[in-house]
């Protein structure tokens, strides 16, 4: 993507002449009759309703997924989907989720953590270590490496699932938990953002200054580099946590043991179950699993808005 | 590479002082474990990948190779066509419908002019956080004309809304479904490369008496040229790529949503359910390479415009 940061420059660059080169054309008498106070422009009612409508599509499912967990099976038929239902079943929902079928879904939620703690978190520090190198070293092969690693975002991820599952297949992997924590280590998207955000945030001097005080690059790295890139660091952990608590098509391909299933997984199959004749409808359980498999991110994202929209920004500086 | 390429180094620059040279080998130690991941989930499959589709499996004969054999049946396999033609259609209507309603959330964020700017930008990115199951399966339950909304809608009103998971439907219903998804993520996209616009472009136009129609024009969309190229790319290879909403929604909608659907289920249907480990390999390849000349045409032709 070092491509298209000096275009996009080029743009701005090119949007700033175009603004200049409009003057000539643009009245000049208009400017002294403007009483409009910089930086602050006036509220308005009409686009914030506009912008509401769109709140509403986006806000409307999550209250109906509130709505619907606390229904029980038979709320879920006979009561309309925006409003609540006349017994509050959420109480007995969510103990049911966490006890059906011996507690499976216990087992799912752990095995998601599992893979969040080590692929994403694995995802996120070879991300810095790997942007870290890019931002700051030149090495024989860096641009072979950058090259490579910008392609491979456009291939499309899941026409490599195939060829993978069927590697791992012959590597004994698959129904296990690396098939599903060793695709997730790599985030070429977490690598650019750790490059750009790396660029920006660390001194050039400040790693000199320490090699001359005698620190050896490790050091220099966890002790100079690292903090530096915390509000980074956290972008990309969120991202990738994203990504791997969310994942469903890698983990379908690689496991058929449902004791490794994700709780995405888990919660296809209870719904399938219930699609099939003869099988336990368990809707409720599906509706409040989803509800309590989307509290965690929801919570991460509203909590750490500050650090990762900071790092969202600085990536855009670049692209 | 590093094995490969270190001789040559130390021949082609024999004038450098070896401590540098050195030197510049630390960076590989910490790009080393990404790039050793990377080649074995990304670079090993996509060889492996292309070694399979030259080969067929027959119950007489065993593995033989074929050349490219798969590939001209593949070519010619009406089902592939098929679905590249519904992600096509997916990619035309879906993708600018979303891209442009993020734009347009995200301008409106940026001009100031709303009241609670901060929660709308918060509320609507949280449908990202939501994964592409639930988000299915909470939809699939809303779009029931039994007990869904549509059903509430319909018994509310007496009228009788189309099925949208019929087979005439259920594509745009997928659409839906993705836009819910990835608007709110888009929209944060083009917010971060407004709010990094200079704010000496914005006093410059305000000198020139520009209008915010102008302003947007001229400064915004310009300045945030790269986010658009990078959003538009992003979405076609979510498109090519779509599997797994109509993959979760199949057992609400048997009849409309068949395991040729998109090439991605397509393929995964090929390996998974016929075992045509080969063949499925060659139409994978084919999509890959199709995704990628579109990506790289979009890459060349959004940029070229700002030069």
């Amino acid at each position: 993507m070092s491509s298209t940061s000096s275009p996009v420059t080029t743009a701005s660059q090119s949007a700033s002449a175009q603004a200049t080169g409009g003057s000539k054309g643009a009245p000049r008498l208009r400017t002294p009759r403007k009483t409009h106070v910089p930086g602050r422009p006036k509220r308005s009612v009409l686009l914030t309703v506009l912008t509401g409508l769109i709140l509403v599509y986006t806000v409307v499912p999550l209250l109906w997924l509130v709505i619907s967990a606390t229904k029980s099976q038979e709320g879920l038929a006979n009561s309309s989907g925006l409003w609540f239902s006349s017994d509050f079943a959420l109480w007995d929902n969510i103990s049911e989720t966490f006890s059906y079928n011996d507690g499976i879904f216990v087992r799912w939620l752990l095995n998601t953590l599992l893979y969040v703690v080590l692929g994403a978190g694995g995802a996120t520090l070879l991300a810095i270590l790997g942007g870290y190198a890019l931002a700051k070293f030149t090495f024989p092969g860096k641009r072979a490496v950058f090259a490579v690693v910008i392609g491979a975002v456009a291939v499309p991820g899941t026409a490599l699932a195939v060829p993978t599952f069927l590697m791992f297949s012959k590597m004994g992997l698959t129904d296990t938990p690396w098939a599903v924590i060793i695709p997730s280590l790599v985030s070429p998207f977490g690598l650019y953002l750790m490059w750009v955000f790396a660029t920006e945030a660390i001194p050039t001097e400040l790693m000199e200054a320490a090699r001359i005080d005698g620190a050896g690059e490790i050091r220099t790295f966890f002790q100079v580099a690292l903090p530096l890139l915390a509000p980074g660091t956290v972008t990309v952990l969120l991202f990738t946590t994203v990504a791997t608590w969310n994942n469903y098509f890698l983990p379908l391909i690689m496991l058929k043991d449902p004791d490794w299933y994700p709780l995405t997984l888990g919660l296809d199959a209870w719904n399938n179950q219930a699609q099939t004749i003869g099988g336990d409808v368990i809707f409720n359980l599906v509706i409040t699993g989803s509800l309590l498999t989307i509290i965690p991110l929801i919570a991460a994202f509203l909590l750490l808005q500050r650090f990762w929209q900071s790092g969202l920004a600085a990536g855009s500086v670049k692209e | 590479m590093t094995t490969l390429q270190a001789p040559a180094a130390v021949e082609g620059r024999p004038a450098r002082p070896p401590k540098r040279d050195r030197r510049s080998w630390t960076g590989w130690g910490f790009i080393g474990p990404f790039v050793a991941v990377f080649a074995l989930v990304f670079l090993a499959p996509i060889v492996y990948s292309i070694y399979l589709s030259l080969f067929r499996d027959q119950l007489i004969g065993g593995t033989t190779f074929v050349g490219l054999d798969n590939y001209t049946q593949a070519l010619k396999d009406e089902r592939f066509w098929d679905s590249l033609a519904r992600v096509s259609l997916f990619l035309a209507i879906q993708v600018p419908i979303m891209l442009g309603i993020a734009l347009l959330i995200a301008l409106a964020l940026d001009s100031g002019r709303l009241y609670g700017k901060d929660f709308f930008r918060i509320a609507i990115f949280l449908p990202y956080a939501v994964p592409a199951v639930v988000a299915t399966l909470m939809w699939g339950f809303m779009y029931g004309t039994k007990y869904g909304l549509v059903g509430d809608i319909n018994s509310a009103f007496d009228v009788t809304l189309p099925d949208p998971l019929s087979s005439d439907l259920v594509l745009a219903s997928i659409g839906n479904i993705v836009t819910w998804e990835f608007i709110g993520y888009n929209m944060l996209i083009f917010y971060s490369a407004l709010r990094v616009i200079p704010n000496s472009l914005y006093e410059a136009a305000e000198i020139d008496g520009a209008g915010q129609f102008r302003v947007i024009t001229a400064i915004k969309l310009p300045a945030i040229r790269g986010a658009l190229v990078i959003a538009t790319i992003f979405s076609i290879i979510g498109s090519f790529q779509l599997f797994n909403e109509p993959a979760i929604l199949r057992p609400l909608a048997r009849n409309a949503i068949t395991t040729d659907f998109t090439p991605n289920f397509y393929t995964y249907s090929l390996s998974f359910n016929g075992q045509q480990h080969n063949y499925s390999a060659a139409v994978a390849i084919i999509m890959g390479l199709i995704t990628m000349v579109i990506a790289y045409v979009v890459q060349l032709r959004g940029m070229r415009k700002g030069a």
